[in-house]
């Protein structure tokens, strides 16, 4: 019974020496006791993959590509993303001018979601209020970020806006790929409305708020 | 006949008694300790090819979990951020850093970074982000505090008891929807509060936006 007791002690201490215990952190994969369906043959997204020449699950469409989807509605139209339409490009159709107005209806719904996205992508470098220091500039990181209250980008047409947002513009990336068009448009409008918050004067307000001012 | 069987072996079924309860309960103890997610996801921390923290972005620059994350409101599947996402910021902030080559030279000829994955359901186990994270239920509940973490590591179970304890009843888990992100997030800074709030609140959510509380099997093996 001794010899047992010690061989029973020893075992147990061993097996809770090398398994540890829940939650310990561990360089080693998950354990799966029973593997049965697991892993099945097919593709994840944004896997190793050997079946095609570049290794990857997730294909990159080939050039030209058009994406199909049901078209998106703007202002009473029909707009489809292969079109060449101010919405999807901010130009005007067939030149390279920008459209000087946002294509989007702007409403308080439009100005709420543009906010968001802008404090989720755009705050960062530009900061919360658009004067281009964001939390990168402040801590000394980045040197060059564009502050929007700038008398230039002011005067910038919305489309040329919305271009920036999409391709990038010298420094600054491009945020098609995270963005959908919606959301671009939005956030232009709210660019709009943080430059008006700095332009405004006494004189924009109506007369009995201008009163309580003074 | 007391010569074949000597005077201890009187006391042996007892001791093969007790030796054999000890051994079943050791195994039986040590299954269910070990053989559950618990213990075998729990704590999984890969090293990563880049030395990407969480804690330095998420943290301390203030960044949203979106920022990088973005397709985690759109589709079941939430994305790793392409290396030319980290090069927004990058071509200009540690700019010849050497523990970023990886990034340079995966955002120069398209290569991708091997991140390793941490999480990851069997694949008999349909599962949607975009579902959960437009319902309210925050990445914490699931992913544990991310930005706090250097190295990303398996946080939560996610076996089907976890699943499941949150889908029967979820209004003590959901939150407001511009809270998912903000992983410290509380009703309240008092816990007795929070945790009164979480109840009523969390009970007029669940109301207002029809969640339903989804126990069949179906709704994950499909
Ligand atoms: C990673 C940091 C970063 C983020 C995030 C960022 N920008 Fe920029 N942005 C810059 C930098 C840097 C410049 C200056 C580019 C230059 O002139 O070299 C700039 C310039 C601009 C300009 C001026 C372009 C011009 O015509 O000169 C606009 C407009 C702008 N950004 C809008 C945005 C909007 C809208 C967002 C959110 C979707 C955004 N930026 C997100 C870094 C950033
Ligand atoms: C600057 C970009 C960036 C931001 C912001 C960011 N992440 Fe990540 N995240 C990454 C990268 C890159 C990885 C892959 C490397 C790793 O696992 O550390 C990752 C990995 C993860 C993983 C593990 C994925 C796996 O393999 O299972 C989780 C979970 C995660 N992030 C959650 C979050 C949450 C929650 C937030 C917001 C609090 C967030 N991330 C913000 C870039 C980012
Ligand atoms: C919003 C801009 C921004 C983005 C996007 C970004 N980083 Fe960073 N990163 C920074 C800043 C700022 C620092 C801190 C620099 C310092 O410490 O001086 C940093 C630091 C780092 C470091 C150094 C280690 C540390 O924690 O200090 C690594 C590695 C790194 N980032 C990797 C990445 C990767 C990989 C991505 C893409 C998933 C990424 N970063 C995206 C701004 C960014
Ligand atoms: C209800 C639980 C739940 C919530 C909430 C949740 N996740 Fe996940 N997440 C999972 C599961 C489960 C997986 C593994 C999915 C798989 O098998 O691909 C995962 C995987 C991931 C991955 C890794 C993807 C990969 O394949 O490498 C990232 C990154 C991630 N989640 C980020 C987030 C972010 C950011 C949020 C919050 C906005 C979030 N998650 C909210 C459960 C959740
Ligand atoms: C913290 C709470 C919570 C956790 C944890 C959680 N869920 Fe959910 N889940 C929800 C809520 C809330 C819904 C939305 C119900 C609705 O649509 O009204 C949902 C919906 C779903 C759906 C969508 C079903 C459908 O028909 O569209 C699936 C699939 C799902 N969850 C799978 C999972 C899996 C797998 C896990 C474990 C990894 C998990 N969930 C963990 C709260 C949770
Ligand atoms: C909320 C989502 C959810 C629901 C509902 C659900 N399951 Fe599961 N189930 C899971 C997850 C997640 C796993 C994988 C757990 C793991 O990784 O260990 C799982 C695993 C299993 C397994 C184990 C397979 C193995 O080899 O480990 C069985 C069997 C199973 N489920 C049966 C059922 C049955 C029967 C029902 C209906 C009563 C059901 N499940 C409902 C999420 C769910």
């Amino acid at each position: 019974m001794r010899v047992f007791l010690l061989v029973f002690g020893v075992g147990v201490v061993l097996v809770m020496l090398i398994a540890g215990k829940r939650g310990d952190l561990s360089r080693r994969s998950p354990i799966e006791i029973f593997p049965d369906m697991d892993r099945q043959l097919k593709l994840r997204p944004q896997t190793p993959n050997s079946f095609f020449p570049n290794g990857l699950s997730s294909q990159l469409p080939p050039p030209g590509t058009v994406a199909q989807t049901g078209p998106m509605r703007v202002a009473g139209r029909e707009v489809y993303p292969h079109q060449d339409d101010p919405v999807n490009t901010g130009r005007l159709p067939g030149t390279t001018n920008f459209v000087e107005l946002n294509p989007l209806p702007v409403t308080a719904q439009l100005l709420a979601r543009g906010r968001e996205r802008y404090t989720i992508y755009c705050a960062p470098c530009h900061g919360a209020t658009g004067d281009g220091n964001g939390i990168t500039k402040k801590i000394g990181a980045m040197a060059v970020v564009a502050s929007l209250h700038d008398k230039r980008i002011v005067e910038l047409p919305d489309g040329d806006i919305f271009n920036t947002i999409t391709h990038g513009k010298n420094l600054m990336g491009a945020y098609g790929p995270q963005i959908p068009i919606e959301d671009r448009w939005a956030i232009v409008a709210y660019v709009r409305a943080l430059q008006l918050s700095r332009l405004g004067s006494v004189e924009d307000l109506p007369a009995d708020l201008r009163a309580k001012l003074k | 006949m007391s010569a074949i069987f000597p005077k201890w072996t009187n006391r042996l079924p007892l001791m093969v008694l007790i030796g054999g309860g000890m051994t079943a309960t050791a195994v039986v103890a040590g299954v269910w300790y070990y053989f559950t997610p618990k213990y075998t996801y729990v704590g999984y921390q890969p090293l990563q090819p880049v030395a990407f923290s969480h804690a330095t972005h998420v943290e301390q620059l203030g960044m949203d979990c979106r920022y990088c994350h973005s397709a985690v409101e759109k589709s079941w599947f939430s994305n790793i951020p392409s290396a030319s996402t980290c090069m927004n910021c990058h071509n200009q902030v540690l700019k010849d850093d050497p523990r970023l080559a990886l990034v340079r030279e995966s955002a120069a000829t398209g290569k991708p970074i091997p991140w390793v994955q941490i999480h990851r359901m069997p694949d008999f186990v349909y599962f949607n982000h975009a579902v959960h994270v437009n319902r309210g239920i925050s990445c914490v509940e699931c992913h544990g505090p991310v930005h706090k973490m250097d190295e990303v590591w398996h946080a939560q179970p996610l076996s089907m008891s976890f699943c499941l304890d949150c889908h029967r009843d979820p209004a003590a888990k959901i939150r407001p929807l511009d809270k998912i992100t903000d992983l410290d997030w509380k009703w309240s800074e008092d816990p007795n509060v929070a945790a009164q709030q979480q109840r009523t609140q969390g009970e007029k959510l669940v109301r207002d936006w029809r969640v339903e509380s989804l126990d069949n099997c179906s709704a994950c093996h499909r």
